[in-house]
Order: C-alpha cells, then sequence, then structure tokens
C-alpha cells in the first residue's frame, strides 16, 4: 500500500518568546540569572530532513562557482584583443526547449508521486512515466549538448583554437557535467520510489525531502543554463 | 531531562574496518583528520627545517635528499630550484592539509554534533567522503615528490604564467604542477562537502533548547568559517579547473602572448595572468580567515571556561567573527598591490583590509577585557589560548602597514610579509589547535595529558616561536626578499647571521614539539583516567555519559538545554558553573548582551 508522507512541520511547539526582565550588567558574570518570571524558553523540536537545507547550500556553492566563471569571462574578454565572436549552434535552443520541458516534466511527477504517497491514487504507473519522461529529456538534453560540440568541431573550433570556444565548451562542459549530477540524483528519486511503490517498504522508500532536494537542483540546472545560454549568446 | 532518541541516525558499525577506516561516525572522522594533520604538519616543519638549514649553510649536503630528488639535491646539496619546490609543499601542505584541517575539520568535526547535541552530522556519508576525499588529494600532492622533477617550484599561490605553461618553465612544473593543480582541485571538492555538512548540521540538527544564541562561541565559530568556507572553495575550484586546461589543453586563460621560456616561444595567447591573481586570492584571503576563525572560537571557549566567568559581551564577539567573515571576502586586492593592477584599485582593497582590523582588534579587547581582573586556571590549554592571543596580537599588528599600499611598495614580497603570516594565522593557529588538543584530550580518550610535559611544550614553543619570526620583521625591512634559496648580495650578506640565529630557534622550537607528540601518544595510553568533567565545564560536550562519548554521543537520549553554555561564576549544586543541560536555574537569563 501506500507509504505515508511525513506530517508537514506546524511549529506548533514554538512559544512566542515573551519580552525578559533586564538583567543589567553582567560584567564580571556574578549578577543575578535568575528573573523574576523564570520561565523556560521552549523551543521546536529538532527538524528532521536536512537534504532541504542541504541542496540549498549546495546551490549557492555551484552559483558562486559559476560567478567565478563568468568574471573569469569578462577579464578574458578585455585582457587580449583575440575575442572573436563565433555562430552559436542551433541545437542549443532545441537542447534549451528540452531542458525546460524537464522541469515541467518533473513538476508533474511530483504532484502525481505526492498523490500516490499521500493515497489519493493507487497506481504509480503515472507518476513513474513523467519521471522517466524527466530523465528522458535530461538525457536529450546531454546529447543534444554534444552535438553542438561536434557542431563546433566540424567548423573547426576546438577548446583552445580561441578564448570564445574556450569558455564555449567550458560552460557548457561544467554545467553539463552538474546535469549528470541531476540526473544521478534522478536516478535515485526513481529507485526509490520503486522501493515505495512496492508493498510494506516505508523506512527506505521515497522521503519528501529527497524528493524536494533533487527538484530544486533540477530547476536551478535549468535556470542556470538560461542564464549561461544568456552569456554565450550575447557574449560568446 | 533528556529525552529518548525516537531512532538512530545510522546503526553503530561493527568490524575493525567499519569502526576505524570507513567510519560514518563524526568522531572517528574528526581524529582521521587530526592524523591526516600532524602527518601533513611534521611533513611541513621536516621541509622548514631543511629550508632553514640551507638558507644558512647552502653548501652543506642533507643526508638522504639525493635519494628523493638527484636532479634537486645531487649529492645532498640542494639546487636553489629544489629549494623552491620544498617551499611550495612546504606552504601547500601547511596551508590546506594543516590550518585547514586541524583546527576546522578534526575539531568540528568531532566536537559540532555533540555541542549542539546531536547524534551525528547532517549527512554522515558525505563527510566520510569528504575524509577519504581529502586523503586522496593529500597522496596526490605528496606524490609529486616522487614524480619526474619533483614537486612545482611556484609556491603555494603558483602563478600564471610560470605555473600555467608547463615543464619549460622549471623543474617540476611539469607532472609536478599538474599533480599540484590536481590535488586542489580535490581537495576543494572535500572542503565544499565538509562546509555543506557543518551548515546543514548547525542550522537543522539542534537538540531541543538550543537555539542558535544557546550555541558556544566555538561552534559559531566553525559555523561562520563553513560559510566562508562554501563560498570561497567554490571559487578555487574553477580556478584550478582553467589551469589544468591551460597546462593540459592547450587554452590561454592566463598565459598572455609572446612568451619565450627557455628559448621556446609559446603557443598560448591573449591570456591575463592577473586572472589568475584575482581568481586565486579571492578565494586566498578567505582562506586565511578559514584558518584562524575556529582557533579564535577555540581559544574563547578555552578561556571562559578557565576565567570561570563569560566574556564581556559574547554577543559582541560573535558579530565580529561574523564581520571578519564578510569583510574577507573584500580584501583580496592587497595580495596583489604590486601585480600591476590599476592602483587606484590598491586604494578600493586597501580601505576594507583597514577596516577588517576593527573587529579584529574588537575581539582581542574582549578578551583583554574579560581577563583583567579574572582569576584564571593556569592549564596548558589556558597558557596555549593565552599563547594564541600574543601571537594574534604581534602578526596582526604588522598586518596594518602591510594594508597600506605606499608602505607595502617596499615591504611586499620581503620577510616582513612571511613573519606578518607566520605568526598571525600559522603560529596562532596551531597554538589554538594545541590549546584544543590540550583540553579536548580527557573528552575524546579517557584520559589526561600531562601537565607539566605540557607547560614545558608552551614555553620553548612560545619563546621559540617569537625567536625565529620576530626578527622576520626586522629582516624584512632591512629589505630581506623572500623566496630566495641564498643570500649573495652585498645588502643581505650582513644579515646572515640573522638568519643562523633563526636557523636554530627553529631547530629547537620543532625538537620541543616532539615533547608534544610523546605527550599525546604516551598519555593516550598511560594518562591519568579523567572524570567525566575535569574542567567543569558547561557545554554539551561535557555532559556525555562517558569519554569518548559513546557511538551516539548521548547514549540513547536526546539532550534538552536550558541555558546559554557560558553560566559561569554561578552558585549551584555543581559548584560555580552550571551545565547547559541541567535543568537547575532554568530559565535563568541567557548571557545576551
Amino acid at each position: 500500500m501506500a507509504t505515508t508522507l511525513q506530517p508537514p512541520q506546524t511549529g506548533a511547539e514554538e512559544e512566542r518568546q515573551k519580552p525578559r526582565p533586564h538583567n543589567g550588567n553582567r560584567g564580571g558574570g556574578f549578577g543575578n540569572l535568575v528573573p523574576e518570571t523564570g520561565e523556560l524558553r521552549a523551543v521546536a523540536e529538532p527538524r528532521g530532513e536536512p537534504a532541504r537545507t542541504g541542496i540549498w547550500i549546495a546551490l549557492a556553492a555551484i552559483a558562486m562557482s559559476f560567478a567565478a566563471l563568468t568574471s573569469a569571462l569578462y577579464v578574458r574578454e578585455g585582457s587580449g584583443n583575440d575575442w572573436q565572436r563565433i555562430a552559436l549552434p542551433p541545437i542549443l535552443w532545441f537542447n534549451t526547449l528540452a531542458l525546460i520541458a524537464s522541469s515541467i516534466t518533473l513538476e508533474l511527477a511530483r504532484r502525481r508521486i505526492a498523490a500516490y504517497m499521500r493515497g489519493r491514487e493507487s497506481n504509480p504507473a503515472s507518476a513513474t512515466l513523467w519521471l522517466n519522461l524527466t530523465m528522458g529529456l535530461g538525457l536529450v538534453f546531454v546529447a543534444g549538448q554534444y552535438f553542438a560540440w561536434l557542431k563546433l568541431r566540424s567548423v573547426g573550433l576546438y577548446l583552445p583554437t580561441n578564448p570564445n570556444s574556450s569558455f564555449f565548451y567550458l560552460l557548457t562542459g561544467v554545467h553539463a557535467v552538474h546535469v549528470l549530477g541531476g540526473l544521478g540524483g534522478l536516478t535515485r528519486v526513481m529507485v526509490k520510489f520503486r522501493i515505495s511503490a512496492q508493498a510494506g517498504a516505508s523506512n527506505r522508500g521515497l522521503r519528501r525531502s529527497t524528493l524536494d532536494a533533487t527538484s530544486y537542483y533540477w530547476h536551478f540546472m535549468g535556470a542556470l543554463w538560461i542564464y549561461l545560454l544568456f552569456i554565450l549568446w550575447t557574449k560568446i | 531531562m533528556p529525552e529518548p532518541a525516537t531512532h538512530a541516525a545510522h546503526h553503530a558499525p561493527t568490524g575493525f574496518i567499519r569502526k576505524y577506516v570507513f567510519s560514518l561516525d563524526h568522531k572517528i572522522i574528526g581524529l582521521q583528520y587530526y592524523a591526516l594533520a600532524l602527518v601533513a604538519v611534521f611533513t611541513g616543519m621536516v621541509l622548514s627545517w631543511i629550508m632553514r638549514i640551507h638558507l644558512v649553510w647552502p653548501n652543506a649536503p642533507i643526508f638522504g635528499l639525493q635519494w628523493l630528488s638527484k636532479a634537486g639535491a645531487p649529492s645532498g646539496v640542494i639546487t636553489p630550484e629544489y629549494y623552491l619546490q620544498l617551499m611550495t609543499m612546504h606552504g601547500t601542505l601547511m596551508v590546506f592539509f594543516v590550518l585547514t584541517n586541524a583546527p576546522f575539520a578534526a575539531f568540528g568535526n568531532y566536537f559540532l554534533p555533540i555541542q549542539i547535541g546531536a547524534e551525528d552530522m547532517a549527512f554522515p556519508r558525505f563527510n566520510m567522503m569528504s575524509f577519504w576525499t581529502t586523503f586522496v588529494a593529500f597522496c596526490i600532492l605528496v606524490s609529486s615528490f616522487f614524480v619526474g622533477d619533483g614537486p612545482p617550484l611556484s609556491g603555494w599561490t603558483a602563478y600564471a604564467p610560470l605555473s600555467a605553461v608547463g615543464a619549460d618553465s622549471g623543474p617540476g612544473e611539469g607532472m609536478g604542477q599538474t599533480l599540484w593543480a590536481l590535488s586542489i582541485f580535490v581537495f576543494c571538492i572535500a572542503s565544499l562537502l565538509g562546509a555543506l555538512n557543518f551548515i546543514a548540521t548547525t542550522l537543522d540538527l539542534r537538540t531541543k533548547g538550543m537555539t542558535l544564541s544557546r550555541m558556544p562561541i566555538v561552534t559559531w565559530a566553525w559555523f561562520i568559517t563553513s560559510c566562508i568556507s562554501l563560498l570561497a572553495f567554490a571559487v578555487l575550484m574553477p580556478a584550478c579547473l582553467l589551469l589544468i586546461l591551460d597546462r593540459v589543453a592547450g587554452t590561454s586563460f592566463f598565459i598572455p602572448s609572446g612568451l619565450n621560456i627557455s628559448d621556446h616561444l609559446q603557443a598560448h595567447q591573449g591570456g591575463s595572468p592577473l586572472l589568475w591573481q584575482h581568481l586565486f586570492w579571492f578565494f586566498g584571503h578567505p582562506e586565511v580567515y578559514i584558518a584562524i576563525l575556529p582557533a579564535i572560537g577555540i581559544v574563547s571557549h578555552i578561556l571562559i571556561n578557565s576565567m570561570r566567568k563569560p566574556m564581556l559581551s559574547q554577543k559582541v564577539l560573535i558579530y565580529c567573527m561574523m564581520a571578519i567573515g564578510f569583510l574577507s571576502y573584500m580584501v583580496w586586492g592587497h595580495h596583489m598591490f604590486l601585480s600591476g593592477m590599476n592602483p587606484f584599485s590598491a586604494l578600493v582593497f586597501s580601505f576594507p583590509t583597514l577596516l577588517i582590523t576593527i573587529p579584529a582588534t574588537i575581539l582581542t579587547l574582549i578578551w583583554l577585557g574579560s581577563l583583567y581582573g579574572s582569576n584564571l586556571r593556569i592549564t596548558s590549554a589556558s597558557l596555549f589560548c593565552l599563547g594564541f592571543i600574543s601571537m594574534f596580537v604581534s602578526g596582526g599588528v604588522s598586518g596594518f602597514f602591510l594594508a597600506q599600499p605606499s608602505i607595502d611598495i617596499y615591504l611586499h614580497a620581503t620577510y616582513f610579509v612571511v613573519g606578518h603570516f607566520h605568526m598571525v594565522m600559522g603560529v596562532a593557529a596551531i597554538m589554538g589547535v594545541f590549546a584544543g588538543t590540550y583540553f579536548w584530550f580527557p573528552k575524546m580518550t579517557g584520559r589526561m595529558m600531562n601537565e607539566t610535559l605540557g607547560k614545558w611544550h608552551f614555553f620553548l614553543t612560545l619563546i621559540g616561536t617569537y625567536c625565529i619570526f620576530m626578527p622576520f620583521h626586522y629582516l624584512g625591512l632591512a629589505g630581506n626578499v623572500r623566496r630566495y634559496s641564498a643570500f649573495t648580495d652585498d645588502y643581505l650578506v650582513p644579515l646572515i647571521p640573522v638568519h643562523k640565529f633563526i636557523t636554530v630557534a627553529a631547530l629547537l622550537t620543532g625538537a620541543a614539539q616532539l615533547i608534544f607528540l610523546f605527550n599525546l601518544i604516551h598519555s593516550r595510553f598511560k594518562g591519568a583516567p579523567a572524570t567525566p568533567n575535569p574542567w567543569e565545564a558547561t557545554s554539551l560536550e561535557w555532559s556525555t555519559p562517558s569519554s569518548p562519548p559513546p557511538f551516539d554521543n548521548f547514549g540513547g537520549v536526546h539532550p534538552v538545554v536550558y541555558h546559554d553554555p557560558y553560566q559561569y561564576g554561578v552558585k549551584s549544586s555543581t559548584g560555580d558553573y552550571l551545565m547547559q543541560t541541567s535543568p537547575e536555574g532554568a530559565g535563568a537569563g541567557d548571557g545576551k548582551k
């Protein structure tokens, strides 16, 4: 049967802090430590599921490294007089559509997974289908990027040819590596969902935080690609 | 009262490999980082001895080196290039594998989860991966000693184009430099994973009652350091990637046109050496704060315990650490005043560099003001804390001078700079590590370290490091250029007696560290058994049911926290302190000033 999701955190145990009396200057630390109201400050139970926090932290680091690459691009453009704009392979636009579509299919998959996990839907096939579509579109994106590279090679633009081509391969390559990582995460989600769909598995099934973290990462890769496409279109 | 844990983060391991080698337990991982840092620091120290001996006795053969490198040390006498190669490895090992590892990864991994009442880090598998990735990076780095021409000679800063053109630019610049870049790239991955773990753990796994303001200062220091680390290493990684591409793929990110090196015209065109410096120092300056902030936290934490009273203002102390972290991203250009960048931008970097001295000074004043009038318990740990403050101030004041471009024009690349960073970052952070070791050894092993040996260790180290590094300032002012393997110029020859004094001091101080090593190992097996809370401390690590703590840190329960971590000078049933987990005096005002 469907496994249940973790109940959402309500924060109901969190009490509002009442104003505490001023303790004066505790200088040497020997002041009176017990205020008149004498109440304990209670806080919420420790939240589990650090995966969601973790993915935002990881995305911050990834954003920072692409910021470094962007600034390297701008400095390199200004440092020499060998900046030669190149024509972007048209397949890039198709790849972009594929990646945006994969974000849409991922969101549809999430909703169907949630419906299944909450017991509103008894057949996991629909969720699995949309997950597979997301994975497929992601693979289409990576393959399309590879074809873009082949196109550049066919006109004689390799990694060291000129700084523009260097940055083209660099930016698309580093992004593609991260997309592959995202595909790895999606695979994990699919495997875990399959376990959830089998009877009885509760602890080893798909956790909501895993699904959320993977989705945030995937959407970030899409947004990052749009940003990189803009950089490529205007600078490369 | 503590509450029963609902489920363990992961099961207790069985078998030697799972328990001590590929361990998910943050305590074992912390000890593994510490052991790695110990190996790295002794390697780095031996390298510095070889350098110092060569500087004052340039023609003396150093026994054994001829087997390590036939070209670099024929008959044991070091060539100038090999001197630079040893110097590069000394710097790389010390900055990355000692100063980033020991105060942050080692102690942080061990104690952060315990101090916030968690069973383990947020991502134990990433934690294990993080250590072993660091270990792999270490192996790659050390392997450069044994390949081809040996390790690179471009310094730990690896400036392009020297580091980017390949084997033409000198011995070790072929395979050695590529291995270096690869090692640092891998190290970045490990550090990013570690920082991620620390941040997620601190934000998400605090136990009941442990608000952010009730975390000990040292926990805050680790948290702030990991935030800095996350963004800094994220910039070094692409920089190393670009360097590797320049070296092996023929790109020209950092290599300008028309370079003729060793009669060989380089094919690269149009790159910017300045770009490497910007990328590297954008990482490199936050890196030095990554090295010192955990030690600041450790020292503050131990001093409060030894003074038996809180600092003048814990809140301001933490805000100062945050300010240092924030400002550290704005000052990187002060390493580049003489690089040829726009001189006006030198002003733009000089201003925040001077600004950053303000929180550092406030920190020092808080320590000194809190110490004044306190009844400090003198132990090895508290002595090293005082030594830290001494070194931090002595090394830090020279920074005021270097922060100003007009003076830096003269002092850049002299021994003045070398003295500055060794004192303020190297020795001070190591003193913090020593303080942490003496303080936390009873918790990690259940035994006490020998106090007499500890005090000998302290005084010999303090006097010794002052003898080594204070004269560096004089040398720098006299014009002694750094990264020279011999002093033959007419303005340098009169300074050689000073160098001889420094070398002797270095060798003696190094020998004194053997006292520490002996103390560490001997006490591990034969030290006096420790009571659960020998320092009468308040933070959560001293409330674990055993020393070393059990597998899940608190023996199947989640502690509940009732106070801020520095309830000292309080009349209680335990003496003059209240542990964080003690419900006694619950609801007492927290130390928020």
